[in-house]
This record gives C-alpha cells, sequence and structure tokens, in this order.
C-alpha cells in the first residue's frame, strides 16, 4: 500500500506550496505570526479557504460597509446563513442569493444544482421552511455550441435539484451578453417563512455542549472549492472539475424534514449550514459569533471514503451537510430524530471556552489554531482603483439614436432577441407550482407566493441590466435596484429588503475595482432612498475568462410584501376597454439598450439616467393605486421600451390587443427608448377619474382592444406599427426554442 | 369521511393533497409515514406526487416495498378508493396495482405546464361529479410520465373504460394513446399524471380537479347511506 505523505510544515513554508492553496507570501507570514510558529499543512489549508475572499471578503469588506443594512422590519441582517425580514402576524421572510459561477462553467449541471442546495440551506439552517426559489443566469450569445450546452445543462441542473426537493422555482432572469461566454454566472435565491420564535443562529453557545455532525457523508468532492472561486478561470480550469460538488436533492430533502422538526426541539443550541469551506467555516464561525472554541475528532466524522487526511475532510465541501450544537446529554434524542429520515447524526467534538479549532486525527492533534483568526481577521485589502478608460470615451461621445426603418420588423426582431424573448423554454422546466402557493407564476415582472393561511403574499424578483452597469455602473447600480422596486410594486406589493450578488471581475484590477466601488455606490443610495436595506448576500469577483471580464452584474434579488392578495396585480390586459397608461416621460435614451446592441452590434455612450425620488414618487403612487383597486394591469418598461412592454401585455390574453397613440417628437424614442422609472398601466374607464387624481405623471395614450392586434400610431407620423398579436407572439416564444435547434 | 395521504421519504406533494382535502373540499385527513404497519380507520388513501426514495433506480421502484404498501394493496383489495398522483401513479405502476409502464417524456425534459384534459368516463367513483367529455385545466409537472402499456393491454382498458383522462390538447410526453390516468378493472384505484390538487382554487389558475375530490366523497356518502 503506497502510503501519500503529508508535506511537513518547513516544506509548506521552504516550498510555498501555500501559494497553490491561495495564500500570499504575505498572508503566509500573517499566519505564522497569529499562531506564533509555522503552521502544519493542515491549518495552511484551513487559513487558505477561509481568508479567501469567498469566504473572508478580503477585497470586497471595504465596500460592503457603505450598504444600508438595517431597517424598522429587518429582524437579521448580514453574517447569518440568510437575512430575516418581519411581515407582520409574528412571521418573517428569510431570504438569500448566492452564486455558483466557476463550477457551473466546468460543470454546468452539477455546478448549478449544488448552487441550488447550497443556498436552501442557507434558509432552512435559520429554521425557516423553504417557499420559492428564483435565479439569475447569464450566458454568452446563444449562436455558440459551448453556450448551449452550458444553458441547457445549467437549467436541467437547476430543474432537477429545485423540482426532486419540492420547492417550487418561481421566477429569475436570464440574459445572454457576449462578455459572459466563457464565464457563465448561475446565481440561485431562496425564499424562506419563518414564526419569529423559530429563528435559529449558526453559534456554538454552551462550554461543554456537543457538537454534532448531521447529513450527507464526506467525501473527497468539492476540496478548496472556496479558493476555486477566487481565482479567475484559464486553460487549466477544467482540471479543477474535482473542486465541483456533486448534489443529491433527495438526501437534502430528507435533511430539509428533519433539520426543521430539529428546530422545535429545545436541545437545539445553533445550527449551520457546511457550505464554502465545509467543516472548517461552519466550525469556525459559529464558534467565533459566539465567543467560545471547538474541539472535534476527525475519527468521528462520517466518510464516504477510506483513507481520508484531516486536510481533506476540514476542506471538503461535500454537500448535504450541517453542523449542530446540542445541550449535553440530549444527543440521543438528535440521533432518533435524524433516524426516521435514515440520517445520522453523530457527535463529533464539544464546544471549549478557549475560542480554538482544536482538531484531533488519530490520537494527534492535527490543528490548533484561534477561531476569530480564521473567521474574523482575514486580511483586509484596499485595493487600488482607477476610472476605467472606456467610461472617459463613453461619457465624452453622443449617444445617437439608432437608425430605424420598418418599426414593425424591428419590435419583431426586438421580440426575438434571447434576452427579451419568453423563457417559458426555461421555465417550463421547473415545477413552479409544488406547495400550491405559486399565485403568479414565471414569466411576469415578479413571481407572487402567497403565505397559506393569511390573507398576504409576498411578490419577488431577480433584476440586474449589466449593460448600464458597464455603460456607468454608479447609474446602473441605482437602476438594478430601483428596477427590481418597478417590479415589485407592479406586483401590488410593497418592496421589503434586498439581497445581491455582486458578479464582478478580478478586484485586483484597479478598473475592476473601481466598477466595484461605484456599482456599491449606486446600489447603496438607492437601497436607501426606496427603503429597501441589503439583508444579506454574496460577493463572486474573478468573473474572468482568458483575461476579459464579464459586465459588472451586481444581481439584486428583492422581496415585497402584499398585504391582500386583492392586491395581486400581473402585467396581462384584463378586459376590452380598458384604458392605457404610460406613467413617466419619454427621452431619448439608447445607451446600453437592446435596439442599440442589435443595430450596432456592440453597446455605448451614456446609460439611461435615473432620479430616485422621482422613481420612488412614481412607485409609491401607483402602489397606491393598486391597493385601492384602480389598476387592471401593471408593467413596467425595461429592454425594448414601450412597443416591447406593450406587446407583452397583450401575450396570453386569449384576443386582446391595443391601440395606440404616442405624442412624442422621435417615434424611435417612443417605441423603443430604455427612459427609466416608467410604467404601462390599465385602468377600467369608471376608475379614470380616481386614478388620475392618485398617479400625477401619466399620459393616457390608448385603449385596450379585442381585435388581437397592436396598432400604434405617431400623431406626427401616423401609422407606425400594425401587427397581430399572434405573429408577435409566436416570434418572442420561438426564438429561444429556434436558436436552441440551429448549428452554429 | 378520513383521508390518508401517504408520506413516502422524498413525497413533496404530500402537503398540497393535505391541504386541497382540509381546506377545499372540508374532509378529515391525516399524514401517514411509510413505516406505519395499518391504514385502518382510513376510507380512501391518497399517494402524492414527488420524488420518492429520489427516483433512484426508477421512479416508484423503492417506494413500492415500503411497509404502507401491503396496506395499501389490502384497502384496494377492500376495494377503498386509492389515488395516485404523479408519483403516486408511478408507485402504483410499479406495485402491480395498475397496468403498464413509465417511460421518460419523449422530449426527455422535465415539463410543468397547467394542460387541458378530456374525462373520457364519468362511471368512476373519481369522475361521477363531472360530464363525459367534459374539458378540464389541471396542471402536470414530470419527468417521466410517458405511460406505456401493450397492444393488448391498451385494448383491455378501452374495453373496460378504464382510461379515465387523455390529454385534450397535445400529448405532453408521448403517452400511449394520449392516456393520462387510468383506473384498475374493479374501478377503485386511479392513477394519473396530472396534479389534481394543485387545481383547486381560482387564485392558483383553476379549481377544475375540485370535482374529482368530491366525486369520492359523493361515491363514500351514497355507500353508506345505502349501507346503513
Amino acid at each position: 500500500m503506497s502510503l501519500m505523505l503529508e508535506p511537513t510544515s518547513k516544506t509548506v513554508k521552504e516550498e510555498k506550496l501555500y501559494r497553490d492553496m491561495g495564500l500570499t507570501d504575505e498572508e503566509f507570514t500573517m499566519v505564522e505570526e497569529i499562531l506564533g510558529r509555522t503552521p502544519n499543512y493542515t491549518e495552511t489549508g484551513l487559513f487558505s479557504v477561509m481568508w479567501s475572499e469567498h469566504c473572508s471578503y478580503k477585497n470586497s469588506k471595504p465596500v460592503l460597509r457603505k450598504f444600508p443594512v438595517t431597517g424598522e422590519r429587518v429582524l437579521q441582517g448580514p453574517g447569518e446563513g440568510a437575512g430575516i425580514v418581519d411581515i407582520g402576524d409574528d412571521q418573517a421572510v428569510v431570504f438569500k442569493i448566492e452564486s455558483h459561477n466557476h463550477p457551473s462553467a466546468i460543470e454546468p449541471y452539477q455546478g448549478a444544482a449544488t448552487g441550488v442546495g447550497g443556498i436552501i440551506r442557507d434558509v432552512f439552517s435559520m429554521g425557516a421552511r423553504p417557499i420559492a426559489l428564483l435565479n439569475s443566469l447569464r450566458f454568452g450569445e446563444l449562436d455558440s455550441p459551448r453556450v448551449q450546452y452550458l444553458f441547457k445543462e445549467v437549467v436541467a441542473g437547476i430543474a432537477g435539484y429545485g423540482n426532486c426537493i419540492g420547492i417550487p422555482t418561481v421566477g429569475g432572469e436570464v440574459q445572454f451578453d457576449a462578455s459572459y461566454e466563457g464565464n457563465p454566472l448561475v446565481n440561485a435565491m431562496c425564499v424562506g417563512l419563518i414564526d419569529h420564535k423559530d429563528i435559529k443562529k449558526g453559534q456554538a453557545h454552551g462550554v461543554g455542549n456537543t457538537v454534532m455532525y448531521v447529513g450527507a457523508k464526506t467525501g473527497r468532492d468539492g476540496i478548496h472549492g472556496a479558493t476555486f472561486a477566487s481565482e479567475e478561470l484559464n486553460e487549466g480550469s477544467d482540471e479543477k472539475r474535482p473542486a465541483v460538488q456533486v448534489g443529491d436533492p433527495f438526501m437534502e430533502k430528507l435533511l430539509l424534514e428533519a433539520c426543521l422538526e430539529l428546530i422545535h426541539n429545545d436541545a437545539l443550541v445553533g445550527i449551520q449550514d457546511m457550505g464554502a469551506a465545509g467543516l472548517t467555516s461552519s466550525s469556525a464561525e459559529m464558534a467565533s459569533k459566539a465567543g467560545s472554541g471547538i474541539e472535534m475528532n476527525l475519527d468521528l466524522i462520517p466518510q464516504r471514503e477510506t483513507g481520508m487526511t484531516a486536510y481533506e475532510m476540514m476542506l471538503s465541501e461535500s454537500q448535504e451537510r450541517m453542523l449542530i450544537v446540542v445541550k449535553k446529554g440530549r444527543e440521543q434524542e438528535i440521533v432518533d430524530l435524524f433516524s426516521k429520515y435514515d440520517l445520522e447524526a453523530v457527535s463529533v467534538g464539544h464546544v471549549t471556552d478557549d475560542q480554538r479549532l482544536r482538531l484531533i486525527h488519530k490520537g494527534e492533534v492535527v490543528s490548533d489554531v484561534p477561531v476569530d483568526a480564521l473567521a474574523e481577521e482575514a486580511p483586509v485589502y484596499h485595493k487600488p482603483s482607477k476610472e476605467a478608460a472606456y467610461y472617459k470615451e463613453f461619457q465624452a461621445m453622443e449617444t445617437p439614436v439608432p437608425n430605424v426603418d420598418d418599426y414593425k420588423e424591428t419590435l419583431l426582431a426586438l421580440l426575438k432577441q434571447p434576452t427579451i424573448s419568453s423563457k417559458e423554454w426555461v421555465y417550463d422546466q421547473y415545477d413552479h407550482q409544488v406547495r400550491t402557493s405559486t399565485v403568479v407564476s414565471p414569466g411576469s415582472d415578479a413571481a407572487v407566493v402567497r403565505v397559506r393561511g393569511t390573507r398576504k403574499a409576498l411578490a419577488m424578483t431577480t433584476d440586474c441590466n449589466s449593460r448600464y452597469l458597464y455603460l456607468d455602473p454608479e447609474v446602473g447600480g441605482k437602476i438594478a435596484v430601483a428596477e427590481a422596486a418597478r417590479n415589485i410594486v407592479c406586483s401590488g406589493a410593497i418592496p421589503l429588503a434586498i439581497t445581491d450578488c455582486l458578479n464582478f471581475g478580478n478586484p485586483e484590477k484597479p478598473e475592476i475595482f473601481w466598477q466595484i466601488e461605484k456599482s456599491v455606490d449606486g446600489m447603496s443610495e438607492a437601497c436607501r432612498e426606496l427603503s429597501t436595506p441589503v439583508i444579506g448576500g454574496n460577493v463572486s469577483l474573478y468573473n474572468e475568462s482568458m483575461g476579459t471580464a464579464i459586465y459588472p452584474t451586481p444581481v439584486v434579488g428583492m422581496v415585497g410584501l402584499i398585504e391582500d392578495i386583492d392586491h395581486i396585480t400581473t402585467q396581462s390586459f384584463k378586459a376590452e376597454g380598458d384604458l392605457i397608461y404610460l406613467l413617466g416621460e419619454t427621452l431619448e435614451e439608447f445607451g446600453g439598450s437592446e435596439l442599440q446592441k442589435m443595430t450596432e452590434g456592440k453597446i455605448f455612450g451614456h446609460a439611461p439616467a435615473i432620479d430616485l425620488k422621482v422613481e420612488l414618487r412614481r412607485q409609491m403612487q401607483l402602489l397606491e393605486a393598486i391597493q385601492e383597486g384602480l389598476v387592471a394591469s401593471a408593467h413596467d418598461l425595461a429592454e425594448g421600451g414601450l412597443s416591447v412592454a406593450l406587446a407583452e401585455s397583450a401575450f396570453g390574453t386569449d384576443g386582446l390587443g391595443a391601440e395606440v397613440t404616442l405624442a412624442g417628437s422621435n417615434p424611435v424614442a417612443d417605441l423603443f427608448s430604455e427612459t427609466q422609472s416608467r410604467f404601462l398601466i390599465t385602468v377600467k374607464p369608471e376608475h379614470q377619474e380616481a386614478f388620475e387624481r392618485l398617479v400625477s405623471e401619466t399620459t393616457l395614450i390608448g385603449r385596450v382592444t379585442d381585435d388581437a392586434a397592436l396598432s400604434i400610431k405617431s400623431e406626427a407620423e401616423g401609422g407606425l406599427i400594425n401587427a397581430s398579436v399572434q405573429e408577435l407572439e409566436a416570434a418572442w416564444k420561438g426564438a429561444i426554442p429556434c436558436l436552441l435547434k440551429s448549428k452554429a | 369521511m378520513k383521508f390518508a395521504v401517504i408520506v413516502f421519504p422524498g413525497s413533496n406533494c404530500d402537503v398540497d393533497m393535505y391541504h386541497a382535502i382540509k381546506d377545499e373540499i372540508g374532509e378529515e385527513v391525516e399524514y401517514v409515514w411509510h413505516e406505519e404497519a395499518s391504514l385502518e380507520g382510513f376510507d380512501a388513501i391518497l399517494l402524492p406526487g414527488g420524488f420518492s426514495y429520489g427516483d433512484y433506480l426508477r421512479s416508484g421502484a423503492i417506494a413500492r416495498f415500503s411497509n404502507v404498501m401491503r396496506e395499501v394493496i389490502k384497502a384496494a383489495g377492500e376495494g377503498k378508493p386509492v389515488l395516485g398522483v404523479c408519483n403516486g401513479f408511478q408507485v402504483l405502476l410499479e406495485s402491480g396495482l395498475l397496468p403498464g409502464a413509465m417511460r421518460r417524456n419523449d422530449h426527455l425534459k422535465f415539463i410543468c405546464k397547467t394542460v387541458p384534459l378530456k374525462v373520457e368516463t364519468n362511471e368512476t367513483m373519481f369522475t361521477n361529479s363531472y360530464e363525459k367529455g367534459d374539458e378540464i385545466q389541471i396542471p402536470i409537472a414530470h419527468g417521466e410520465g410517458n405511460y406505456f402499456c401493450d397492444e393488448e393491454t391498451l385494448k383491455e382498458l378501452k374495453a373496460n373504460n378504464q382510461i379515465v383522462f387523455t390529454y385534450g390538447g397535445y400529448n405532453p410526453n408521448g403517452s400511449v394513446a394520449d392516456i393520462a390516468g387510468i383506473t384498475n378493472h374493479a374501478g377503485n384505484v386511479l392513477g394519473m399524471m396530472p396534479h389534481p390538487e394543485r387545481a383547486m382554487e381560482p387564485l392558483l389558475g383553476s379549481e377544475d380537479g375540485k370535482k374529482l375530490f368530491q366525486s369520492i366523497v359523493k361515491h363514500w356518502r351514497e355507500q353508506h347511506v345505502v349501507n346503513a
């Protein structure tokens, strides 16, 4: 039998083995200073994962501090598995978004599946029942065979996990742009529901209490996943496939039910998911948050493979595992509870008072390090920031109105753009109805899930137009938050809070760091203005392949509260004769627009402007009108502008259409401009007066018809677009299936 | 009337089935864990959808060996109504209570959608409140709903009026003869891929599934009035 000998402390230092694990020379010296000696191989591994960007936020911390994180309703901000917001009646909503970009780039099915599994665990580790999943996906252009493969497999992976565990995937977004070609984004969000009294935390309190390991066994999969997530993708990345975990949604379903039973047992002290950095992060963080220490005997860890070393066990990211702390003497109750679900619950250690993580393996102490040094004292870097050269150019240039010859053909072409076109091909593969509470399914502005046993419902969405962020990170950051809020308000909800997933390139490049700073500035301002604090999230940096960064993509996941299910509103036209209003004026704004990308083949110039005070005023007026029962349908204007919004509102209505007359001086802007803070609203004629009194900046532009046709005229130029809804809908629905069938 | 909702490890439509009966039909209902050895006291048995045992090996293949299945088979033999939906249907096929087998959807993708179904017969304890030929809107959500049986079985199913529901608009999974739901020869065991428990409230888009459960209750009441 060959025996792999672990390198000694001396070798780790002399041959600089720590570099392969992701630590710099300076960081290794810091570890030596903290310990007062040279760390051994296992200890070096612990520091390298805990000090990775993914776990420590060492590069993003100074920026993240800018986010507003408190609010009247916030019960739990960033720092735990997921944030929590009060929704009244002693109930609360728990939610978080997280990235699984790099695993998905090289093993898309498992990468996406385990992304879903991980975010679900974050939510139920708080004691909450997961009630909905959303996702935000970015891929390269869909005509590339590699992108088609990634797209199909990521969607299948999300479906495979969510459908099996029985949590509905109710919404999300998918966008396509060349910048994501080698580095797709897979961000998964989970929303849960909890009674205030059931809220649990990941804290290891009570010296002498027992640390138990529950769920799946530990294998060698996912070792160094967190480190892998914190570097750029390159030619060698395929070799990192062992860093990708493998998911088992059936196991997680059992773990979910067992843990939700566990939270009602008063023997439970603390519980935390073994996510990124597995046993290391869960043990170190639970001890650090409680001001305690943990001692574990690694011989007792349930293992899937033979001969695992301490290093491998501590760094494994095997899925479907939790670390819990229970009152001493109550262990058997926990074992019995988990055995009902055929799950293991094993005592592996105890809580100490010395604030150290001490690991014993085969009778020897293999690690003895301060928990705070791992969990809290990673170095924080203030990376140099430099305004991007391209930004200066864009700011200096004019943003011309694209040339359009045929308005109808242009609308048809826009509806076929994968970013705009119907995502039915995607969400038909997701079970979006299980748990029988989904009121508004995927495809509307926001998904709506009712809270069973009450009149309340929750609206939820993910949003980010990264083109605007690329052109102008600060303005784009504001728009990302504002657009999410717009979607939430259109569904009849008051926005509560956001979770964010900050996807950017390599922060060591000053121009990328500048993008991060500016985006967060813009988002923070919008969060303050719109009263939607950040209650948690995730940072995913180093999203670059072959040296090229993705567009800055800070995805916003927002949840809103609908106070009465009667307020639930969708974007679809409701009845012939309803009045069509446009809320907000339209300017000639085409920088980063779908029309610009389509006609010019690239984006440039100025992002659309946004005034957050105007945004908030319009949102609140619309929400009040909805709550007063004056609104039949509401839709926010986004990619493709008014013409696309009109078409989308007619789709799926079985024969409704619209007759609209526009008063603007430039039809191209009227139809396709992406000016912000605008809404398309329909109102029953009997509510005209009351609606106009309440919502001040609206223009009556037409009526809903029953001829299944879209007829758009301009006061100046006469007929602009005359098209049957069927023709438009066929183009919109057929685009993605058609692209997937084509061979590039 | 008292319904049992069988819960296998991995069942995930058990909650939906429970609330359909309790909140929308207003009858008694209880969850029954798969290890239970008795179904004494229950008047109807519901096998919910989900992924029992993760669908590992073959959907429904492991669940059929659960303790409770002996009792389900016994109840079926006694003529009690047994309804299996989606994964529940797959379990009924695997346990031999219904003829035929399930294959992966012909397009090889999971599909979740509300689809039109045709009520082929109202002469069953599950459909007596519908009219024959009714078109109803019921959601489907499955990756393996492509029903298959041989020619001879199909002939028998037709001859005995055992085909209860067919896909009305288009065939979403490749099932033989557009079959969406069948009963056993005696007519008291129904397996169907579509989810009637998801079509109980207008708020969620359709209440066309309600009559199925009302039919079961109506049949049971008639039996009990006669027997009393």
